[in-house]
């Protein structure tokens, strides 16, 4: 019977492998190869133009490297600041709390918290972005503004200072994201033995001690997928950025990312040029995931 | 000359734009989950201001009355449209194609007053409508399987950029158009029955392709009711404008405001227009034909210098960080005096503007002895109309054009918009509302000293700049001279870029 395995298998695979040479490896090299080219997206053959989108990206579009300077920051400090959010969250949702028996519980209510956590993962990104709109409203409206008003204060323009404007967009990122990694580190840390918790609690361990000397090293995988998956995030926000900045990625591009820069290529009918910044931020997305997985490689803990 | 032979089946044409819908009807959906639509520019095009400027506000009344005028006189219009008035040789039967934005002016004018015209002239022939806010993403797809619609108006945040339709040959020369004899009066070109410049806007180095429709009229705009209750006399120059700015901020109303989140070309659109005033229309011209040193101009930098100071001392700095929905919504609140923008406006803030409120506009105040008169305003006409060059009811979407030009078109627009439209004597019996009246009054007086502005429709790059620019000056952080050189730097870097189409005019 043995001999009856391939077909089967092959049965198995036939559709979903056509459906995804069609809808992403086909898409992929097409990207590629109109990158090559001049073309406005009409029904005009793309002319052949070689490297030059390339090159002009490479040596004469400042706006790109920008995008490539703020996904650098994005890289560093969204995973960063999301992680230590969310595993202290999680710390105190699952084992922050008295010990009954011996078993590990979380703090008062940590059922509660955790629904509220996880709630802007159920929204809509550009829903979110259109809510921080009105968080960050430069005037007596804005949320946040106008309790400083009230007051008596001056109001703080966070999307108006260049300085202000990619900190306040990284706060929404963070603030998006934590509730899902709090959920992902809750399972994580619900999967500890709680033998282990016990026998350090024995041994005469504190809150620190159990959180740096058990729960991080055996969730180790956990946050090594978390990493990933955040640092790919961190090459998208275009939905933020697009929705909630100024004038696409301002003031002055101090907030634009690399899809916002595509965006306004097509925006120009430049098929060509955009096709070139997708296949750049390809290679920046696919570079950044091998060397997190290399760097990250370690026998895994067994328990 | 159009191309008037028609190879296809009704049959084979119905099945493949159906095909077509199939396949645009739900990537459309897709789309427009990550769109954004806050963009107030209407069109690529500097010169079609009006329409997109809100997607939701706008003419939702109206209508009523106005189009059952428009049906009678389109009846009325209907034996005129014999065998012999046919120019474009439209076969009778076939359908007709049509994609219309729906921004601020609706699709209604097109349903209501276009179409029963197109109708009443060819019965048989079937009017596909297709109503949209995103332009691109309907018709972009259709442009790229060489399935263009027969008409397209390409207008608001996600229109098409017209130079890059014009450079790939996408459109479709309306020179027939121009010289067929008009509707009401066959011995008359349909060229010689719209308003003088009408032909230019649409032109892209000497050729028409686009038809600019409803003429616009930029200034700034304000309360009349506000103005009659402090009795504050609408400013005519520089130091009378200055006197009253400094009168609103005695009375803590904001004296001037725009939109900095993504309104910005509304300013640099009154700084423009004020070193025109200063330095004469040449001083556009120069700067829309990429001349050398065309925006380090003194008259420019004399314009960006006054503007920065009534930056400084009369606007609110967090105006930079609202849009332009939220500023002109503070005007009808009281709250703003002078704000700039074209006469859409008034349709525009419909919904939101309190009984009384008068809406009513001055030209760009300037000192006397400038080169152009203070009366000078920047006039266009705008919200653009094509024929897509390999369109299959290419006569068609001309003839559409065409009925669209007669003077039932023309007014039945004026009265279901309350915007005048580009036909000359339409809109002489319709009554438009105040704001309209003050603009209309303003282009009247102003005479010959009538400028326009193409270079964001011709280089969007410019456009974005110029903008970042204004927001810059406005709210402080760099002067006139900087404001110059810099966007001075990015029209040469355009102007040596040999991927740019250039445009002269």
């Amino acid at each position: 019977m043995r001999h009856r395995k391939y077909p089967f298998i092959a049965g198995f695979l036939v559709v979903p492998l056509t459906l995804y040479v069609v809808f992403v490896l086909y898409p992929y090299t097409r990207a590629f190869y109109i990158s090559m080219t001049a073309w406005r997206g009409f029904d005009v053959a793309p002319k052949w133009i070689g490297f030059k989108n390339y090159e002009r990206l490479w040596s004469n579009d400042d706006r790109f490297w920008q995008a490539v300077q703020h996904h650098g920051i994005l890289l560093v400090t969204l995973p960063v600041i999301t992680i230590v959010i969310a595993l202290f969250f999680a710390f105190l949702l699952s084992v922050g709390g008295k010990s009954k028996s011996g078993d590990m519980a979380g703090v008062w209510g940590s059922k509660f918290y955790r629904v509220v956590f996880f709630l802007p993962q159920v929204l809509a990104v550009p829903i979110i972005a259109v809510l921080f709109q009105t968080v960050y409203r430069p005037n007596e409206s804005g949320l946040i503004n106008g309790v400083l008003m009230k007051l008596g204060f001056d109001p703080v323009f966070f999307m108006i200072k260049p300085h202000l404007a990619l900190p306040s967009i990284i706060a929404v990122l963070v603030w998006v994201s934590v509730g899902f990694y709090v959920v992902l580190f809750t399972a994580g840390m619900g999967s500890i033995p709680q033998e282990l918790y016990e026998a350090a609690e024995l041994d005469g361990a504190g809150k620190f001690r159990l959180f740096f000397g058990v729960t991080l090293p055996l969730l180790r995988d956990t946050l090594q997928v978390a990493w990933v998956y955040l640092g790919i995030a961190a090459f998208d926000a275009f939905a933020i950025v697009n929705v909630l900045a100024l004038s696409e990625g301002g003031p002055n591009g101090t907030t634009t990312v690399m899809a916002v820069e595509i965006f306004r290529a097509y925006g120009k009918n430049n098929f060509g040029y955009a096709s070139a910044l997708g296949v750049a931020l390809f290679f920046m997305s696919i570079t950044f995931a091998a060397l997190t997985l290399r760097v990250t490689r370690r026998e895994a803990i067994e328990y | 000359m159009p191309d008037l032979s028609y190879p296809l089946s009704r049959r084979a044409l119905l099945a493949r734009a159906a095909a077509a819908g199939l396949l645009v009807g739900p990537g459309a959906g897709i789309l427009a989950a990550c769109g954004k639509d806050d963009d107030p520019k209407p069109g690529a095009s500097g010169s079609t201001p009006a329409a997109g400027s809100s997607s939701a506000a706008g003419s939702s009344s109206a209508a009523g009355s106005s189009s059952a005028a428009v049906s009678s006189s389109a009846a009325t219009e209907a034996p005129a449209g014999g065998a012999g008035d046919n120019p474009f040789d439209v076969k009778e039967d076939a359908a007709l194609d049509l994609v219309i934005f729906a921004g601020g002016y609706t699709d209604k004018y097109a349903k209501e007053v276009h179409e029963p015209l197109y109708k009443a002239k060819f019965a048989k022939a079937e009017i596909k409508h297709q109503a949209t806010e995103e332009i691109s993403t309907v018709v972009q797809p259709r442009f790229a399987a060489g399935d263009p619609p027969d008409f397209v108006n390409n207008s608001g945040a996600k229109s098409m950029d017209f130079g890059a339709l014009v450079a790939d040959n996408q459109l479709e020369d309306l020179t027939a158009l121009w010289d067929a004899p008009s509707v009401d009066d066959p011995a008359k070109k349909v060229r010689d029955t719209v308003v003088p410049g009408t032909i230019d806007v649409g032109s892209f180095n000497g050729k028409p392709y686009v038809l600019y429709y409803v003429s616009t009229v930029f200034g700034l705009w304000y309360s009349g009711k506000l103005f009659k209750d402090n009795s504050w006399t609408p400013p005519t120059d520089w130091d009378s404008f200055i006197k009253v700015l400094d009168e609103m901020k005695a009375k803590k109303i904001i004296p001037y405001a725009y939109a900095g989140a993504n309104a910005p070309y509304y300013q640099w659109n009154v700084i423009l227009t004020h070193a025109a005033k200063i330095g004469g229309g040449d001083v556009l011209k120069n700067i829309d034909n990429l001349e050398d040193g065309a925006w380090t101009n003194d008259a420019v930098k004399q314009a960006a210098t006054l503007w920065a100071e009534v930056g400084a001392k009369y606007m609110d700095k967090s105006h930079e960080g609202l849009k332009h929905t939220d500023v002109q919504l503070q005007q009808n609140q009281y709250k703003v005096g002078f704000y700039p923008s074209g006469d859409w406006l008034e349709n525009e803030q419909k919904k939101d503007t309190p009984e009384g409120f008068e809406y009513q506009m001055i030209p760009v105040p300037a000192a006397a002895g400038g080169k152009m008169g203070a009366a000078g305003v920047r006039a266009t006409a705008g919200e653009g109309y094509v024929v897509p060059a390999k369109a299959k009811n290419k006569a068609g979407g001309l003839e559409y054009m065409r009925q669209m030009l007669s003077k039932a078109g023309g007014e039945g627009f004026a009265k279901l918009i309350g915007s005048p439209t580009v036909v000359v004597g339409a809109s002489d019996a319709v009554e438009f509302p105040p704001g309209v009246k003050s603009s209309q009054a303003a282009l009247k007086a102003a005479g010959a000293d009538v400028v326009n502005i193409f270079f964001d429709g011709w280089y969007k790059d410019l456009d974005t700049e110029a903008r970042t620019a204004t927001n810059d000056l406005m709210f402080g952080r760099i002067k006139a001279d900087e404001f110059c050189s810099r966007i001075q730097k990015k029209a040469d870097e355009l102007k040596k870029d040999d991927a740019v189409v250039k445009f002269k005019r």
